[in-house]
């Protein structure tokens, strides 16, 4: 089974205070902790599993500038053969309907069974990528996957439904998934397997290499451009309780007494 | 005169709610576009749904087949590719839901149209399609632009329009025979499969303790769990628990797990995406712990304390003992 995993470098933003950045367009990324999309980190996982069970190769890619290699070389050593990395300055602005372009460019060529990602990225969350590219490639795909069983050309996944419901699907291969969250528990990285990524080579392919122009991709490539960013209007702000720890969990304690549930 | 599509979403004999919420905010937008309202409905033996949406669309489209029986996306876009190709509806509203996210960018691919997903506002200004949309996991909007077309698809995040049905609203159903001549043969729906039966029932408790990422780690349980029990409630969570095995899959509260409206519900370190608010909102008490000001929480919480939980939640735990007048 030759699976590639599609994978992006994202800001870490979980627990970090966010501001807007004085274009309105962007967020400040200065002191923001990068790593794998959190999504594709469970794709990545899956990935070198199939491998492990029934042989072939996990083959990772990105569309990202060079900072992105420290997400492709975490790739490599937790298990993939090849990395390769899409990157051109007229690919910033890009959507996914774009980012899906210049990864089916990238790929169309090349030998799988399998493609893996995430069924989003934490990010901008378009949860598009996947979808748009097997339709590209003219492939089935099934999306929010919670389990993958591999039988002889075809796939038994579980898809997240809502409520703690799945949906069991039967899809032909060669096949692309969207991997959601909790379909498995991805391993750390050995020292040793850091050190064998170092040495490996990231394969780096620009806009002539895949063959499209400017207007493919970016904002004029894109389904949709972003206006502006601003902060959620509160419509309910809590009230915010001050004081040292002692001090604050007093009154938490008082108020949930007044509420009679102590 | 065009239309605006409403993709109805059902499952297992119910209309899913988003439907409803769409054809409210679709209904706004046929007004302001001067356009009709069309509730799209495909499976089999779904006559009765029709009857309902009649009430909140001008007109609902039905196409029935064995083939529509399940949800398959296979099978959706090919009948939904007819029918925009037909009637070149100016928008195709379908939920951000599991069927809308597998459904919506391959139907937009295959027919070249402009997609904007998880939206929680459109708009038409100067025949410019504008649509609100959040990243960051809620900690920021976004306005963005949508590439100009004759036609356009959006999924739309769930429980973002409260749903309203129109006064006197009769809409003509009109049948459609279906295009599926061929078999759907690349995808096949097997069965649904149900969550496994769980030990404790969270949303019979009267306090709920939420945790989340902010957690750290799986050695910080405990003091969790002591939190919770000096305050006779249980332990409920957000999505990054579940997936990393700290608690079984029956305490998630949010879309993909459980809603839960407990007395009294303390969420800590928890940021509050949509999944799991809409989970909780409306709980009679919430409060929140959370190091990050900013985080979404605090516009669904009574009570907010920014401060770093592992200092907070021991002492609240002792504060709780004190006014019970026993000892941790």
């Amino acid at each position: 089974m030759d699976v590639i995993v599609c994978v992006k470098h994202v800001p870490e933003t979980a627990e970090a205070e966010i501001k807007i950045d004085s274009s309105g367009k962007s967020i400040e990324k200065a002191g923001l902790v990068f790593d794998i999309n959190e999504w594709d980190d469970y794709a990545l996982e899956e990935a070198v599993r199939i491998k492990e069970k029934f042989g072939g190769t996990v083959t990772a890619i990105t569309v990202g500038s060079e900072e992105a290699e420290s997400t492709l070389r975490k790739c490599l050593a937790r298990g993939a053969d090849q990395a390769i990395r899409v990157d051109g300055k007229a690919f910033e602005g890009s959507d996914g309907y774009a980012t899906a372009k210049i990864l089916h460019r990238a790929i169309k060529d090349m030998h799988f069974d399998i493609i893996l990602t995430g069924m989003q990225a934490g990010d901008d969350g378009y949860a598009v990528v996947g979808p748009v590219l097997a339709e590209m490639l003219g492939i089935p795909h099934a999306t929010m996957i919670k389990k993958i069983e591999l039988g002889e050309g075809v796939a038994k996944v579980n898809r997240e439904l809502e409520g703690g419901l799945e949906e069991k699907v039967e899809v032909k291969l060669p096949a692309l998934f969207t991997v959601q969250t909790g379909i498995n528990e991805p391993r750390y990285v050995s020292i040793m397997g850091i050190r064998k990524a170092m040495k490996k080579e990231i394969k780096v392919l620009g806009l002539a290499d895949i063959g499209l122009t400017e207007n493919d991709v970016g904002e004029a490539g894109s389904w949709i451009k972003i206006e502006k960013l601003f902060i959620p209007p509160v419509e309910k702000q809590a009230e915010f309780i001050k004081g040292s720890p002692e001090e604050v969990a007093a009154k938490i304690a008082e108020i949930i007494k007044a509420k009679g549930l102590v | 005169m065009r239309e605006i599509f409403v993709l109805t979403e059902h499952r297992r004999g119910q209309i899913r709610d988003v439907t409803f919420e769409m054809l409210t905010k679709g209904r706004e937008l046929a007004e302001e576009t001067n356009t009709e309202l069309t509730a799209v409905l495909l499976g089999k033996d779904v006559k009765e749904y029709a009857k309902t949406l009649s009430e909140y669309a001008n007109r609902v489209l039905v196409v029935e087949d064995t083939k529509l029986e399940n949800f398959n996306s296979e099978a959706y876009q090919k009948v939904l590719a007819n029918l925009i190709n037909e009637r070149k509806p100016l928008l195709t509203m379908m939920g951000h839901t599991s069927y809308g996210v597998e459904l919506a960018p391959s139907l937009a691919t295959a027919l070249n149209l402009p997609l904007a997903t998880d939206c929680i506002d459109l708009t038409f200004e100067n025949e410019t399609f504008f649509v609100t949309r959040q990243m960051y996991g809620g900690k920021v909007n976004v306005r963005a632009v949508v590439r100009k077309s004759e036609s356009y698809i959006a999924t739309v995040r769930p429980a973002t329009f409260q749903p309203q049905k129109p006064e006197s609203m009769n809409g003509e159903i009109t049948e459609i025979a279906s295009p599926l001549t061929e078999e759907i043969t690349e995808k096949r729906f097997i069965e649904y499969v149900l969550p496994p039966p769980g030990g404790v029932d969270i949303t019979a408790a009267d306090v709920l303790v939420g945790i989340g990422r902010g957690i750290k780690d799986e050695k910080n349980l405990p003091m969790m769990e002591e939190l919770a029990k000096a305050l006779g409630g249980v332990l409920a969570c957000s999505r990054p628990i579940i997936d990393k095995g700290w608690l079984p899959s029956d305490r998630q509260v949010g879309t993909s797990g459980k809603t839960v409206k407990p007395k009294l519900y303390i969420a800590v370190g928890i940021s509050g995406a949509f999944q799991h608010v809409l989970g909780m909102k409306n709980s009679d008490l919430i409060i929140a712990i959370n190091k990050d000001p900013n985080a979404p929480i605090f516009s669904f919480a009574d009570y907010g304390v920014v401060d770093d939980l592992f200092k907070i939640v021991p002492q609240l735990k002792e504060k709780i003992y004190e006014l019970k007048g026993q000892k941790a």
